[in-house]
């Protein structure tokens, strides 16, 4: 170990297609301490990781290993550096144990003989702190301890680089601490570790340095000892930047949607919304923000009736006459003919609500498939309703009978969410809507939104941008970790105020432990 | 009493031919692929072994007993293996449907056993003249050990097949349980992505299991002609059906060769059984001869029932895999 830095990444640049994901980052590692790398959503820090761990392969740029240049092409190249990645999705077999998934693929003299791997595994486990059971099966495990089993498998690697890729994602604060007490034995050994992650307050307790990379850019890093939350929340959201979304206020506002503490828990008990409550206003864009994974999924799910709420749960529908449905416990086809429309557009886009091998006609024949008299279905509307999308949308494709998958990112999303406007909703969900989309695609998008705004409808728009969100919606709601942390009036909030709130309730909590 | 031991007999011929056929497709399985195209691989196993010692024998004035039976085993495992290699670049590096890919296979491997075959029959001068007496012999021979009474006839009155069919079972068993190099192929047939990130080399796993495992099966065929046909062609399909039993097999062994050594003997023995019940008419005969697949039906109930994850079929049983999917 010598005085030169453990990593040292030197204009590091990445881009996929027309993305820059990466942008001449420079970046630095020291051998004994835990660095931070914060910045939101898509703001390229896995793909910087990603890089050292051998995944992808920069496109320009220097990295150095304990002060000699190298050349990382996989995942092996990385391991031999001494490069340990643990990443979101764990990579275990499920139905082997934990010391055979640690030795997988490890050319390693001699047989199979469980009995010293079990037992180098319980010297690395006590050496640091772990609990594992080395005989135990994967599909026993919970999370964590699958967790464990990743970071083992590094560290019986023999790494002493260790990139953590949001570890704290699924855990438990109790096992969130744990962890963190493990990560301090590790850097007390003499071990480097990155953790990725994007909430502060773990970014203040357990690492000595903070980088901050925003939008592909690496905006600097601090000592972790003279900063605070506030100082890190403006270098991660930046200034605010005016886009010019145009936000007319319409006249006769009338409520359409009220949840009322809404509490979803995931299969494995874990609460993913906690008792949210707020209302959906008609003529109104209502905007969710929050940094991904806070639950928005959910939330839009349980409206449409593909999740089931907790007891005490109530989410009510108001339609014209004024009566009230409950939404929760219908199937989601009543609750679409009640006038509930949801277009979501998951990371890879064609997850939820199109069929990627079926053509346009096909894609909007799915809606109205069970209207009609005939057993046959009707194809003439449904051409029609193809048609009108293509021309008023500008969607480009060959013709309407191509499949949907042979379409670019932003056509399938115009596809999508034309398809759900044209149900005439009372209520419009959408999430990530212009995901991946250029700019004016984008703003065609803003524009669907006002005008269905401005039809009376209440619009629900979960987000990411959120500059976008400012300027775009009338009011905010901000999740944080399943909770609202607040909901603002979107003409008078602040960048800051809502970066803050985005993060404000793990703060809250930990406050209220200490 | 002869009644039972020509029984248990007949259900130890009938069941090392599924024996070999369900080993191969477990080892194959193990790597993720589900080649459907066994009864096609123990046809082409079947014919190979035969062409190769009738030509031998018919121009050799003496054919000696060990070449005869080599060469056979030899071409059979080859064929077999060739077989097992079509699949593989259908599936593996063409990433075709493994499942439209296994049934082509079997179709394939009947029509060009059967095509050969009936030129075979032709060349000897006839169906049923095919003359390979020779390597048909010594597949056959047997031990003094079978002169034991009813016990020496049951366990020991059999070709030596028999018995490598119940080694390679155990071996592939230890293979796959013992060796780090076994624990890699599971992963492969687990979780593909898994495994690629570990280093482990995917696609030379699923090759080398895809092929080695349809050598194996391949053996079933060569058996089935050498021992219970005694050295002989027929078209009449029987291949096929006993390829298709040891497809089940393999689900009745819940993937495992253990298992499926004494399912082998099991199914034999239900399928035999309506030669031994008295008083069955042709149609109620077939009704037993359904048995072993009631029993695969049962057992895959219970199975799922249970749901023990050891028992479920590999993880990515049937699908191909691309990196750049991660």
């Amino acid at each position: 170990m010598g005085t030169e830095a453990a990593v040292q990444m030197k204009g590091i640049t990445k881009c996929f297609g027309a993305t820059v994901a990466n942008n001449n980052v420079d970046f630095e590692l020291k051998h004994g301490e835990i660095l931070s790398l914060l910045g939101e959503n898509g703001s390229g820090k896995t793909t910087l990781m990603n890089m050292l761990a051998g995944i992808y392969y920069p496109d320009e740029g220097q990295i150095f290993v304990n002060g000699r240049e190298v050349s990382i092409t996989s995942p092996k190249d990385a391991f031999n550096l001494g490069i340990g990645m643990i990443h979101q999705h764990y990579k275990l077999v499920d139905v082997f144990t934990a010391a055979e998934n640690i030795i997988l693929g490890l050319e390693e003299k001699g047989g199979l003989d469980r009995r010293a791997v079990s037992a180098k595994v319980k010297e690395i486990a006590d050496r640091y702190g772990f609990d594992i059971d080395p005989n135990q099966k994967i599909y026993e495990m919970s999370v964590s301890q699958k967790q464990t089993v990743e970071i083992v498998k590094v560290l019986y690697r023999g790494a002493e680089i260790l990139i953590l890729d949001e570890p704290t994602a699924v855990l438990t604060p109790q096992e969130t601490d744990k962890l963190f007490k493990v990560m301090k034995n590790m850097k007390a050994d003499g071990k480097a570790l990155i953790i990725i992650t994007h909430k502060l307050n773990e970014v203040m307790a357990v690492s000595d340095r903070v980088a901050v990379l925003r939008k592909g850019v690496y905006i600097g890093d601090v000592p972790t000892k003279d900063t605070d939350p506030q100082k890190l929340t403006d270098m991660m959201v930046g200034h605010a930047v005016t886009l010019n979304i145009d936000r007319p206020q319409y006249d006769k506002p009338q409520e359409r949607i009220e949840v009322q503490h809404l509490t979803v828990k995931d299969a494995e008990g874990v609460s993913r919304l906690k008792d949210v409550s707020f209302n959906a206003v008609g003529g109104e864009i209502l905007g969710v923000a929050g940094i991904s994974g806070s639950g928005q999924k959910q939330l839009l799910e349980a409206i449409a009736g593909l999740q089931p709420a907790e007891p005490g749960s109530r989410i009510l529908f108001k339609d014209e006459g004024g009566k009230e449905h409950e939404l929760l416990g219908k199937d989601p086809l009543s609750i679409a003919k009640l006038g509930v429309a949801l277009s979501f557009v998951p990371e890879d886009r064609l997850g939820m609500g199109l069929v990627g091998n079926m053509d346009l006609t096909d894609n909007m024949l799915l809606r109205s498939y069970l209207t009609g008299r005939s057993i046959f279905a009707d194809r003439k509307k449904p051409k029609e309703l193809a048609q009108k999308v293509v021309d008023e949308l500008e969607v480009v494709t060959p013709n309407l009978q191509t499949p949907v998958r042979k379409l670019s990112g932003g056509n399938v999303q115009k596809v999508l969410v034309g398809r759900e406007i044209s149900m005439n909703p009372t209520v419009l969900m959408s999430a990530y809507a212009v995901r991946g989309l250029d700019i004016n695609t984008s703003y065609a998008i803003y524009n669907l939104m006002t005008e269905q705004k401005m039809k009376g409808v209440a619009v629900i728009y979960v987000g990411e941008d959120l500059d976008v969100l400012l300027e775009l919606c009338d009011r905010i709601l901000v999740l944080c970790d399943g909770e609202v942390s607040g909901i603002v009036d979107a003409r008078t909030a602040t960048k800051d105020g809502i970066g803050l709130m985005m993060t404000q309730n793990q703060n809250k909590e930990k406050e209220g432990q200490s | 009493m002869t009644n039972i031991v020509s029984l248990l007999q007949a259900a130890i011929v009938f069941g090392t031919v599924i024996l070999f056929g369900a080993t191969g497709e477990i080892l194959t399985e193990k790597s993720g692929n589900l080649n459907l195209g066994v009864p096609g691989i123990m046809y082409l196993g079947g014919i190979a072994g035969l062409v190769a010692s009738f030509f031998y024998e018919k121009g050799n004035p003496n054919p000696n007993v060990f070449v005869s039976v080599f060469i056979s085993f030899i071409a059979s495992f080859a064929a077999a293996f060739v077989g097992g290699l079509i699949f593989s670049f259908l599936t593996i590096s063409l990433r075709a449907n493994q499942n439209v890919t296994g049934l082509t296979l079997t179709i394939f491997g009947g029509g060009v056993a059967n095509f050969f075959g009936g030129s075979l029959n032709k060349l000897a001068g006839g169906v049923g003249q095919i003359s390979v007496a020779t390597a048909s012999g010594g597949y056959r021979a047997t031990t003094p050990l079978a002169s034991l009474g009813a016990v020496g006839e049951v366990l020991f009155d059999h070709g030596f097949l028999t018995y490598v069919a119940i080694a390679v079972a155990v071996l592939v068993q230890l293979f796959l349980d013992r060796t780090r190099a076994g624990l890699n192929l599971r992963a492969v047939g687990e979780n593909p992505g898994t495994a690629d990130s570990a280093g482990i080399n995917v696609t030379k796993n699923k090759y080398l299991a895809t092929c080695i495992g349809a050598g194996i099966s391949g053996i079933g065929g060569l058996f089935y002609v050498m021992d219970y046909t005694k050295g002989t062609w027929a078209n009449d399909g029987t291949i096929e059906g006993l390829g298709w039993l040891a497809v089940a097999l393999v689900i009745f062994a819940t993937w495992k060769c253990v298992n499926a050594i004494w399912g082998a003997y099991l199914f034999g023995l239900l399928s035999w059984m309506y030669f031994y019940v008295p008083g069955l008419t042709r149609s109620s005969q077939e009704i037993f001869k359904m048995l072993p697949y009631l029993v695969t039906i049962a057992v895959l109930i219970v199975v799922s029932l249970r749901n023990k994850k050891e028992n479920q079929p590999p993880a990515s049983l049937g699908l191909a895999y691309f990196r750049e999917e991660r």
